[in-house]
C-alpha cells in the first residue's frame, strides 16, 4: 500500500483551506457520475493532471506511484465490461476510477495530515453529543498514517532477521512466521506510544481559557 | 560555571515553588509482587542529574516518577512542591520526557507537525504554534525538514526530533530514559551535546558513562535502591566496583 504523502510546495493548491479541497473532490465524484460519458471523464483527468502537475507542481512520480497502484482494477475493469458490455465502457469506467485516484493523490499530497485531521474533527464534531471525542479520533487516523511505515519497516527488519538465519519462508508460512513477532512489538510499541502521548499532554484537555498560558 | 535558574522557563500559574526541584520522599513501587523501587529519599536540584545501575535495577521506573508516568505505591513524589499524585497536569507541564525510542515517541507523520503536537494539547493558538515550531526547527538543525516525513529520517535526527517535540513545550526540567541507547557515536556525541547545552534541569538515566563526566550529582541504582549518591567520578567508579563484583 502506497500512502501519497505531503509534497511541499508553494503553490495556490497547496495553500488552499483543506476542507474546500476535500469538498471540490466530493463534487467532483458526483458529477463524474452525473455525467456519464467518456467525454467528460477524459476531461475531468486532463483538469486533475493540469491541477495537480502544471498549478501544484506536483512530480509526475508521486501521481505515477498512485496510478500504478490502482493499475490491476483498472485492468479488471476493463477486461470485465469488454467481457460483459462492450469495451467503451470498460473505458470509461477505468478512466472514472483513474480519474477520482488522482484527483485524491492530488488533495493529500497538497494537504498536511494535520490539516486533513482538522477537517475531520470539524465534520465529526456533532458526533460529541453521543460521547465521541473529535480529537480522538483526529489523533488515531493521525496514528494510522504514522506508523503504517514503522510497522513496514519493523515487517522488513523482522524477515530480514530470520533471513540472516536462514530461514526463507514462503506465503501462508510466511505471514505466521513475520505475524507473530510483529504482533509482539506492536504491542510493545503502543504501550511506548501511549506513554509517549501522556508525557506530551495528550490527555490534558485543552485549557479554555487563556489565562492558563499567561 | 553555567547559569541557570529551572524555574524562569516555567509557564503556568499554579502554586508551585520552582526552587524546590524534584522531591522523592519515601518513595516505593512494586508491580504486582515485585519490589522494583523502595525507600528512596532524594531531592535533586541540581542542573545537571545523572541516574547509572544495571538492566532492571529500577532506573527507567525511578524516571517515570518523576513526571507522574508511574506514581509511586508508597510515599510521595514532589515537583517544585507539587505532588504527582494528584496534580499530574502541572507536573507533566514542568517535566519533559524524552524516551529511549525515538519511533515511539514520535506521533505525527512529518516533522513540523510532531514538534506542533504538544503544543496544540497546550491549546496554544496555530500562528504562535507554527513560530515555536520553526523557532526550535532551526535551532536544532532541522529547519530544512520541517515537511519531512518522520519515518524517513535517520535514528539521530529522529531522536533530536523527539528532543525538540519536548523542549517546544518550554518545561522547566527534561528527564531522559537512555537518550543515546540507539544511536551510533556522532549521534549520540550530537544529542549528548544538545543535553549539554540545554538551560533546563535535565535528569539522563544512561548506560552511556561519559555522557556524565561534567555532572553535578550522579545516582547509583541497584535493586531498587540508591546505593550511591555523588559526583560523577565517586559515582561511576562505585557502579565500575559493585559490577566487577558480579
Ligand atoms: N510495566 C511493568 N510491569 C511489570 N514489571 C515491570 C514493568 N516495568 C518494569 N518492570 C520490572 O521492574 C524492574 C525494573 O525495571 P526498570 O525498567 O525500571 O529497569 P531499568 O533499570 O530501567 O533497566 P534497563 O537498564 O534494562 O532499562 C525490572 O525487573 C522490570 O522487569
Ligand atoms: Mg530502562
Amino acid at each position: 500500500m502506497t500512502l501519497a504523502l505531503y509534497v511541499p510546495r508553494a503553490s495556490a493548491v497547496h495553500r488552499l483551506p483543506a476542507g474546500l479541497k476535500l469538498l471540490c473532490l466530493a463534487v467532483l465524484a458526483v458529477a463524474l457520475f452525473a455525467l456519464p460519458t467518456i467525454t467528460a471523464a477524459g476531461a475531468a483527468l486532463a483538469g486533475v493532471l493540469a491541477v495537480g502537475l502544471l498549478v501544484a507542481r506536483l512530480p509526475v512520480a508521486v501521481l505515477a506511484r498512485q496510478a500504478r497502484a490502482v493499475r490491476w482494477w483498472l485492468l479488471a475493469l476493463l477486461v470485465v465490461h469488454a467481457l460483459t458490455t462492450d469495451l467503451l465502457t470498460g473505458a470509461h469506467v477505468a478512466l472514472r476510477l483513474l480519474t477520482l485516484v488522482l484527483a485524491a493523490a492530488v488533495v493529500t499530497a497538497t494537504t498536511r495530515v494535520s490539516e486533513m485531521v482538522a477537517v475531520v474533527e470539524t465534520v465529526c464534531a456533532p458526533l460529541r453529543l453521543v460521547g465521541v471525542r473529535p480529537a480522538r479520533v483526529g489523533l488515531a487516523i493521525t496514528l494510522a498514517l504514522r506508523f503504517i511505515p514503522v510497522l513496514t519497516e519493523r515487517a522488513d527488519r523482522i524477515r530480514a532477521a530470520q533471513a540472516a538465519r536462514g530461514g526463507s519462508p514462503r506465503g501462508v508460512r510466511a505471514l505466521r512466521t513475520t505475524i507473530a513477532p510483529l504482533l509482539v512489538q506492536v504491542l510493545q510499541m503502543a504501550h511506548d506510544v501511549s506513554e509517549a502521548l501522556d508525557a506530551r499532554g495528550a490527555d490534558v484537555e485543552p485549557p479554555r481559557a487563556a489565562w492558563r498560558r499567561s | 560555571m553555567r547559569f541557570r535558574r529551572p524555574g524562569a522557563v516555567a509557564a503556568g500559574t499554579d502554586t508551585a515553588d520552582p526552587g524546590r526541584g524534584l522531591e522523592l520522599r519515601g518513595v516505593g513501587h512494586r508491580y504486582g509482587d515485585r519490589v522494583v523501587l523502595e525507600g528512596i529519599d532524594v531531592t535533586l536540584t541540581e542542573p545537571r542529574v545523572g541516574v547509572i545501575g544495571a538492566n532492571g535495577s529500577g532506573k527507567s521506573t525511578f524516571a517515570r516518577l518523576l513526571n507522574g508516568l508511574v506514581v509511586p505505591d508508597q510515599g510521595q513524589v514532589l515537583v517544585d512542591g507539587l505532588d504527582t499524585r494528584t496534580q499530574v497536569r502541572a507536573v507533566r507541564r514542568r517535566v519533559g520526557f524524552v524516551f529511549q525510542d525515538p519511533d515511539a515517541q514520535i506521533v505525527h507523520p512529518t516533522v513540523a507537525e510532531d514538534v506542533g503536537y504538544g503544543l496544540e494539547n497546550q491549546g496554544v493558538p496555530a500562528d504562535e504554534r507554527a513560530a515555536r515550531v520553526a523557532e526550535v526547527l532551526a535551532r536544532h538543525g532541522l529547519a530544512g525538514h520541517a515537511d519531512h516525513p518522520a519515518h524517513l529520517l535517520s535514528g539521530g535526527q529522529k531522536q533530536l526530533l523527539a528532543i525538540a517535540g519536548v523542549l517546544v513545550m518550554r518545561p522547566a526540567r527534561i528527564v531522559f530514559d537512555e537518550p543515546t541507547t540507539l544511536l551510533d557515536l556522532v549521534n549520540a556525541r550530537r544529542v549528548g551535546d544538545l543535553i549539554a547545552g540545554l538551560e533546563q534541569q535535565v535528569v539522563v538515566v544512561t548506560h552511556q558513562l561519559d555522557l556524565l563526566h561534567d555532572f553535578d550529582r550522579v545516582l547509583v541504582v541497584d535493586g531498587g535502591r540508591v546505593v550511591e549518591d555523588a559526583g560523577p567520578g565517586p559515582a561511576v567508579a562505585a557502579y565500575r566496583t559493585l559490577m566487577a563484583d558480579r
